[in-house]
């Protein structure tokens, strides 16, 4: 072995000799650069290109006087708050509940918010637009109805890090003796729910809601499928007729996703769900 | 334990007794099965009918077709390669900013753009991409003024295969380096200290310490990462315009104009990649298990 020589040699010897091999640093730091530099060029290059538009900053400028660029911001952020809405209502009285009374139900109730993993984003809107588009339920035929599937269908994909977000937040309070504390003093279960839990699970929420809002406020698949005026469909829309706008349009992008992603952060790393496969892929 | 045993006051037995306990779950069933479980189901009752509605396997045989063969093709390999690669080099990078020496501050910024980073998809990635080593991006523009390296001219392009699998690790990357930082975390200093103090060299702690104990979460994470670019659809149709044939951009196909002639077939083509997406799942699920045995808790 030619490792038998080298085995002679001291424990602090190996351990200093490691650390300080100009070679290894070398490298590491060449990697890590390298890295940096994927990372950043492509941001870059979004920033340079938008700002070679003439005059300097139209492109900004142009996508700030287009009504669409506003109308579809809006509608996207309008949907993402009524999912992030929609999502808390339906998640955070059944994990509370299975926590409390049904704990046998907690693993298929964990195998359903999983599922939206299993089923990417094109199968399900796939999915949904079959169901849908025929009697009893014939959503995708108004405009109306097509804004609740795209909701339903965005609530779906919140399932798993929401519901993640929400059992983890109520594993580190005791429910159980808050809850009794709660009847003893005469509160009813919604008094509880808004006064007791929700409360107690803010900043859960506040993270697994900026994820949520930062998806569906980036998803293109199921907007673009249901044809509804979302962000990202109207960005691609645009990328296929102007030069300068559509670069414009991304840095705004970009910087709403860091805005979200830095709340995040802000908020602690403790509540951050582990798994963060979104479905804005 | 006592709560449903004592004797309560009467608002709270009064509220209770309104409905059995399950009931409490009933909207959350009901939604999942509305949006998410029925519209499944069509889709797996209908990848059992021909045309006519007769029952028949036929589908999935006809998966074997050209076009849904091949497009099942790229999309596996386009997943591999880069759950590979995005899984080695994230190691690499996480391992580098948590274990190797690197001042902190570079440290919880690697994280926190991480972070961001493996939320970047979609159209926006793509036209960045497209501004950046496009045809007239700045950095193909830069390589060919500047060095002379003409990328367009060598057969590269950005609406490739290759450029696909270049877009794609930008978000598989920094998801491997979140998900891979707590396994490399829970690597103890004392273990490596204990193995050179019986005289390990850095491959032997490397080859009978370190990797058999992250290989299950080394192996977890790069399959989460090839389930992570399976599923992707919007990145690909933004940056090919729809002229790559993976399975998300065929189901897409069909969805808006029926390219396969054959509604069945389509199907049966989403049921093979959700049937791909669930063992990768399962698999991963249980890695982690594994994984987390040696993980401080």
């Amino acid at each position: 072995m030619s490792g038998a020589g080298r085995a002679a040699v001291t424990p602090t010897v190996v351990a200093r000799r490691r650390a300080r091999s100009p070679r290894q640093v070398a490298l590491k730091w060449a990697f890590l650069l390298a890295c940096i530099a994927y990372f950043v060029l492509p941001l870059l290059g979004t920033l340079l290109f938008s700002l070679r538009s003439q005059p300097f900053l139209s492109a900004f400028t142009d996508t700030l006087n287009d009504p669409q660029f506003y109308s579809s911001l809006e509608y996207s952020f309008v949907i993402g708050i009524v999912t992030i809405v929609v999502s808390i209502v339906l998640l955070v009285p059944t994990a509370f509940w299975v926590r409390l009374r049904l704990p046998r139900l907690r693993p298929i109730v964990e195998f359903v918010t999983l599922l939206p993993f299993v089923v990417p984003p094109i199968v399900l809107v796939f999915g949904l637009i079959t169901t849908f588009s025929r009697p009893p339920l014939p959503l995708t035929g108004s405009n109306l109805g097509s804004d609740v599937l795209l909701v339903c269908a965005y609530v779906v994909l919140s399932f798993p890090y929401m519901y993640r977000a929400v059992d983890t937040g109520l594993r580190s309070m005791d429910i159980r003796s808050l809850t009794e504390a709660s009847q003893s003093l005469g509160a009813g279960w919604l008094t509880i729910l808004w006064r007791v839990i929700l409360p107690n699970l803010r900043v859960a929420l506040l993270s697994g809601s900026f994820l949520t809002l930062a998806i569906v406020v980036g998803e293109f698949t199921i907007a673009n499928f249901l044809a509804r005026p979302m962000f990202a469909p109207y960005l691609q829309l645009i990328s296929g007729n102007l030069a300068y706008e559509p670069a414009a349009v991304a840095v705004i992008s970009f910087a709403i996703t860091w805005a979200a992603m830095g709340a995040i952060s802000l908020l602690g790393r403790g509540s951050r769900s582990k798994i963060q496969v979104g479905g804005a892929r | 334990m006592t709560s449903d045993a004592r004797p309560a006051p009467a608002a709270r037995a009064g509220r209770r007794r309104l409905g059995p306990q399950w009931l409490g779950v009933v909207p959350f069933f009901a939604f999942a099965a509305l949006f998410l479980l029925i519209p499944i189901s069509y889709l797996v009752v209908g990848s059992f009918q021909d045309q006519q509605g007769n029952v028949t396997v036929q589908n999935y045989l006809n998966l074997s077709r050209p076009i849904t063969a091949s497009a099942y093709m790229a999309s596996i390999e386009i997943s591999f390669v880069t759950a590979l690669l995005g899984g080695l080099l994230g190691f690499l990078l996480a391992y580098v900013v948590i274990a190797g020496g690197i001042p902190g501050p570079f440290r919880s910024g690697v994280m926190t753009f991480s972070g961001v980073a493996s939320n970047f998809a979609g159209v926006p990635l793509a036209l960045a991409f497209i501004f950046t080593i496009g045809r007239t991006g700045f950095v193909t523009v830069i390589l060919r003024e500047v060095l002379g390296l003409d990328l367009y001219g060598s057969g590269f392009t950005i609406y490739s295969k290759i450029g696909l699998e270049i877009v794609y690790l930008y978000f598989q990357l920094p998801l491997m380096v979140l998900i891979i930082a707590p396994a490399i975390d829970g690597l103890r200093r004392d273990w490596r200290e204990a193995a050179e103090g019986m005289g390990a060299t850095s491959y032997h702690y490397w080859r009978y310490i370190a990797l058999p104990i992250l290989l299950p979460s080394l192996l977890g994470s790069m399959i989460l990462l090839f389930g992570n670019a399976f599923g992707a659809q919007a990145t690909a149709f933004a940056l090919t315009g729809g002229f790559i044939n993976l399975v998300t951009i065929l189901i897409g196909g069909q969805l808006s104009g029926d390219v396969l002639g054959d509604r069945n077939l389509a199907y049966a083509l989403a049921m093979g990649m959700v049937a791909i997406m669930g063992v990768t799942i399962l698999a991963y699920t249980w890695l982690t298990r594994r994984a987390e045995r040696w993980q401080r808790s």
